[in-house]
């Protein structure tokens, strides 16, 4: 069999190639999370004006009505919706008031260890070699160390407060930022625009700013994202192992822990605090992995 | 390869001493630790005692080399509240530990590997769907609350299992659960979208275009792909699981390593904190290390690369 | 008789948004020792014949709903799961898209040549690890031996497609399908594994189903060839006629956009429009809003498959047409789009 002589073979042109319109993508849109953006909304309108919505003080005590039930319960009154603690404290007004401690915790963690994370994995992925190396492997000691035991020696030292809190956690969580953001440096830099950022002599500041820290964004938003609810968790955790928000400030896990003994005769005073714990983080991770499957498709491991 | 873990293990090791410089460090920079031991009655006389006979009054390399040095043969010195060696202490709760842990591991696996594998081979079906259920669930819910629920329905209403204490299987049954709960939905996420992705490649065609089982296709030539990402993530993992072993025993009264770091920081027993935080980085270390192996062992690409 | 006669194959695709008729009444025979090119855009169902003749298409969503495949007259569309293991791989074996990637990075090539060879062929041990060692000689590889202890990141490129090659052969089996495999190739390495190939088909007299979107590719290795559109094979025959003289505007078009040595044309025709949305095709012939000759009848019916020449099929009102039959498909097609040839 010879060729047809007007074609020659090896001078290809793979005109066919053309991808097929996608259908999916045209056809899915962009369906919000609602509910879970719906929750988180809530859980921040109520924290920031928690001094406007809360029923009552959280503080105030009142040993005469120590252990009221819910309102559904028959020993329930409006006063108390959720019921009180031992204390006599009003629940919902101690929810209300420890939303602000939960997620102001989640929050400032998260974007203490994104910055720092962010600098370092942009550092070792730019420029690689020696730094990456040392940089990793500190990265890859950090990210194997047991957050608790961190918190517990500064809880013990220094004495639990929030500031220990924020700091324990994210002197352990920047190391995954530093990661991810590296790995997708790593492959930014081998891109065209970045090489010719580099053969036009712009500078590393220049290129690490403008170009690199821009690509890796939308990995970061998810990251942070998921990132809140696990924080959120981890602090209510020390919170409730003593190592977190000293009493009485209102804090979920704190609370979790004051109810613990009562829970046969008095299961609203913990309950009530795990379920919001529960709501936020749910709402938190489901809108981290909307935003993943949105964003950045490649990120299915995290 | 040997290289490799010798590399991992010198890391180790320089990871832990950094971590003993703090942990010494922060002993000495947050007051005198005589203000925790002695009476609040003791004179100047006795505290000067006290000083010299726990050899306080040297300098502070000295003291964190002695320090260094006890601690390697096991010794850490007295626990203040129970008055007995330290070491003893962590002899006694280690191993109820460790079998929680192992218990807590065991079970986690026999979970997630089922999981994670049919979730990704039977995508969109009901398995999937539960399986994501389980994991997004599994990375929400507080360890520590789910725990006090389950004691209070099914060992306090139902009377179904024990509560607290260590006899028999039975009483494994709900620290264990309540200890894996996490790790089953990590794993089992990671699995599944491990697998979702090495299923699509076209090696895995390529088997079953060569006519290999559709079983042998799954667990042995997808699997073992698939458990990279896990293995990468096992020491994160490990980590977590040592986090909510503190929390897990403190709740169910699980007389471990946990509950005793719990008693420990509510009666600012220093020198049992202290070596139970270096204890647990050593265990977290020697996992690392093993996990390393493992690595090396499934990824040829790592074995042959260093 | 030919080795493998596939008679009116259609796969469907079950999706959320409809039924995809993703192989939609396909035909076709290839004899021993031949190569039948398979051409089409992604998407025109080329992958999915394929894997339809192993009855590996991606389940739950592709299901099989009608037609015969017949290997030596036995129809593989009524086999038992377990006897279509046991063909494939011994009696139809298959290259995929990319040679590179088709190795298992975490399993040692000794494992994986060995895999099949012990499946289909019982061998165990010292026999099965010379069968091996000759399999990967066969395919020019050198000192097989230490070849088989190695994984596939150790290998060159070049190397993991020989092992891929010999892999396929290791039955010998009837029928090789070869899926786009040169595509993630750079020029020189698509050369010599095409060699390779075609030295393999020649050794063992293989029927071979050659699939690709590269027309000069098809000109060197194919025999005949079937030119896939939405689903259904849209024209076929002999490679040389077909080159010379196409019946169907769409394997026209295909043709013109590929680049002659002494063209003198700016640009590269590619064919105008989007390639088809399977889940929604217009009513008539697929091929209708990108045709440059498209007549009213070609909107309303799909045109049935018409014998044009010897051996020669093609599927369009104007092979049908009782106006002009030999009307000149250069004038017809009317340059609308392309600048007048050199």
């Amino acid at each position: 069999m010879s060729p047809p002589p007007e074609i020659q073979a090896g001078v290809v042109a793979d005109v066919l190639s053309a991808p097929a319109p996608d259908s999916r993508v045209r056809r899915r849109g962009l369906s919000l999370p609602i509910v879970p953006l719906a929750i988180v909304v809530t859980f921040v309108v109520v924290a920031a004006l928690a001094p406007l919505i809360s029923p009552g003080d959280p503080y105030e005590q009142s040993l005469r009505s120590r252990f009221t039930p819910p309102v559904w319960d028959e020993r329930g009154t409006w006063k108390h919706v959720l019921g009180t603690d031992r204390l006599g404290r009003d629940l919902l007004s101690r929810i209300v008031w420890g939303s602000r401690v939960s997620l102001a915790a989640g929050v400032l963690t998260v974007l203490l260890a994104t910055v720092v994370g962010a600098a370092i994995g942009l550092v070792a992925g730019y420029y690689g070699g020696r730094v990456d190396a040392a940089l990793m492997r500190m990265t890859d000691a950090t990210m194997s160390f047991p957050v608790v035991l961190l918190a517990l020696i500064l809880a013990v030292t220094v004495g639990p407060s929030f500031v220990n809190v924020v700091v324990a956690i994210a002197v352990i969580l920047w190391a995954r930022y530093a990661r991810v953001v590296r790995g997708q440096v790593l492959s930014l830099m081998t891109l065209d625009f970045i090489v010719q950022a580099r053969l036009a002599g712009a500078s590393a500041w220049r290129i690490i700013t403008r170009h690199l820290l821009p690509n890796t964004l939308n990995t970061v938003v998810v990251l942070l994202t998921l990132q809140i609810g696990y924080v959120i968790i981890v602090e209510a955790s020390l919170s409730f192992l003593g190592a977190g928000i000293p009493p009485p400030m209102p804090a979920w896990g704190t609370m979790i822990a004051e109810g613990r003994e009562f829970v046969t005769s008095a299961w609203w005073v913990s309950f009530f605090p795990g379920l919001a714990i529960l709501l936020v983080v749910l709402a938190f991770n489901l809108l981290g992995d909307w935003l993943r499957d949105t964003l950045d498709p490649k990120l299915r491991q995290l | 390869m040997t290289r490799f873990v010798l590399t991992r293990l010198a890391q180790s090791l320089v990871a832990l001493a950094i971590l003993s410089v703090v942990v010494f460090v922060l002993a000495r920079a947050t007051g005198d630790p005589l203000h925790l031991i002695l009476p609040m009655s003791a004179t100047e006389e006795d505290y000067a005692n006290a000083r010299r006979y726990l050899g306080l009054d040297r300098s502070y390399p000295e003291q964190y080399v002695t320090f260094v040095a006890r601690a390697v043969t096991g010794d850490f010195g007295t626990s203040l509240r129970a008055r007995r060696p330290v070491s003893e202490l962590i002899a006694a709760r280690l191993p109820n530990s460790l079998k929680l842990g192992a218990f807590a591991m065991g079970v986690s696996l026999l979970l997630a590997f089922p999981l994670g594998v049919m979730a990704a081979v039977h995508k969109g079906t009901v398995v999937d769907r539960a399986a994501q259920v389980i994991a997004v669930l599994g990375q929400s819910l507080p360890t520590f609350w789910v725990a006090i629920v389950l004691i209070e329905v099914v060992a306090g209403r139902l009377q179904w299992l024990p509560a607290g204490g260590v006899d028999g299987i039975t009483s494994y049954i709900l620290p264990g659960f309540t200890l894996g709960w996490f790790v089953v939905a990590g794993m089992m996420r990671l699995l599944r979208s491990g697998m979702l992705e090495v299923l699509d490649s076209e090696y895995v065609k390529l088997a079953r275009v060569k006519g290999v089982v559709e079983a042998r296709v799954v667990w042995l030539h997808a699997l073992k792909n698939a458990l990279i990402p896990v293995v990468t993530f096992a020491g994160i993992y490990f980590s977590i699981l040592v986090t909510t072993a503190i929390v897990v025993e403190t709740v169910f009264a699980w007389p471990g390593l946990g509950r005793l770091a719990y008693e420990a920081i509510t009666s600012r027993d220093f020198p049992v904190i202290q070596a139970v935080v270096l204890t647990t980085a050593a265990i977290v270390a020697v996992v690392n290390l093993s996990v390393d192996c493992v690595y090396g062992f499934i990824d040829p690409r790592i074995r042959y690369a260093r | 008789m030919p080795v493998l006669d596939v008679r009116d194959l259609r796969t469907h695709l079950i999706t959320r948004w409809g039924t995809v008729k993703a192989v939609d009444g396909v035909s076709f025979t290839v004899d021993e020792g031949e190569t039948l090119g398979l051409v089409g855009e992604s998407g025109s169902g080329k992958s999915m014949t394929c894997l339809s003749i192993l009855r590996l298409a991606p389940r739950p969503a592709a299901r099989i709903v009608g037609g015969e495949v017949r290997l030596d007259g036995d129809d593989l569309l009524r086999k038992t799961g377990r006897e279509m293991q046991r063909i494939r791989g011994k009696k139809i074996a298959m290259i995929l898209q990319d040679p590179m990637s088709s190795l298992n990075p975490v399993f040692s090539i000794g494992m994986q040549v060995k895999e099949p060879l012990a499946m289909h062929h019982g061998l165990r041990g010292r026999a099965l690890f010379s069968r091996a060692v000759d399999l990967l000689a066969s395919v020019g590889i050198s000192s097989p031996a230490d070849r088989l202890l190695a994984f596939p990141h150790q290998l060159s490129g070049g190397m993991r497609q020989r092992v891929v090659g010999a892999m396929a052969i290791s039955a010998p089996p009837r029928v090789l399908i070869a899926d786009e495999p040169t595509t993630s190739l750079d020029v020189t390495i698509q050369a010599q594994y095409l060699r390779l190939l075609k030295e393999l088909q020649q050794r063992h007299r293989l029927a071979m189903i050659f699939v690709t979107h590269n027309l000069g590719i098809v000109a060197r290795v194919c025999d005949r060839v079937a030119v896939m559109y939405a689903g259904r094979i849209v024209e076929a025959g002999p490679v040389e006629q077909i080159f010379r003289a196409p019946a169907h505007p769409y394997t026209k078009a295909l043709l013109e956009s590929v680049p002659r040595l002494g063209d003198t044309r700016e640009w590269l025709t590619a064919i105008d429009g989007q390639p088809p949305d399977l889940a929604a095709l217009p009513p008539g012939c697929a091929f209708a809003p990108r045709c440059t000759s498209v007549m009213e009848r070609c909107r309303v019916d799909a045109p049935p498959e018409v014998i044009v020449g010897e051996g020669r099929t093609s599927r369009c009102w104007l092979s049908v047409a009782p106006s002009p039959p030999r009307r000149d498909a250069g004038l017809a097609l009317g340059s609308s789009d392309g600048p007048p040839r050199a």
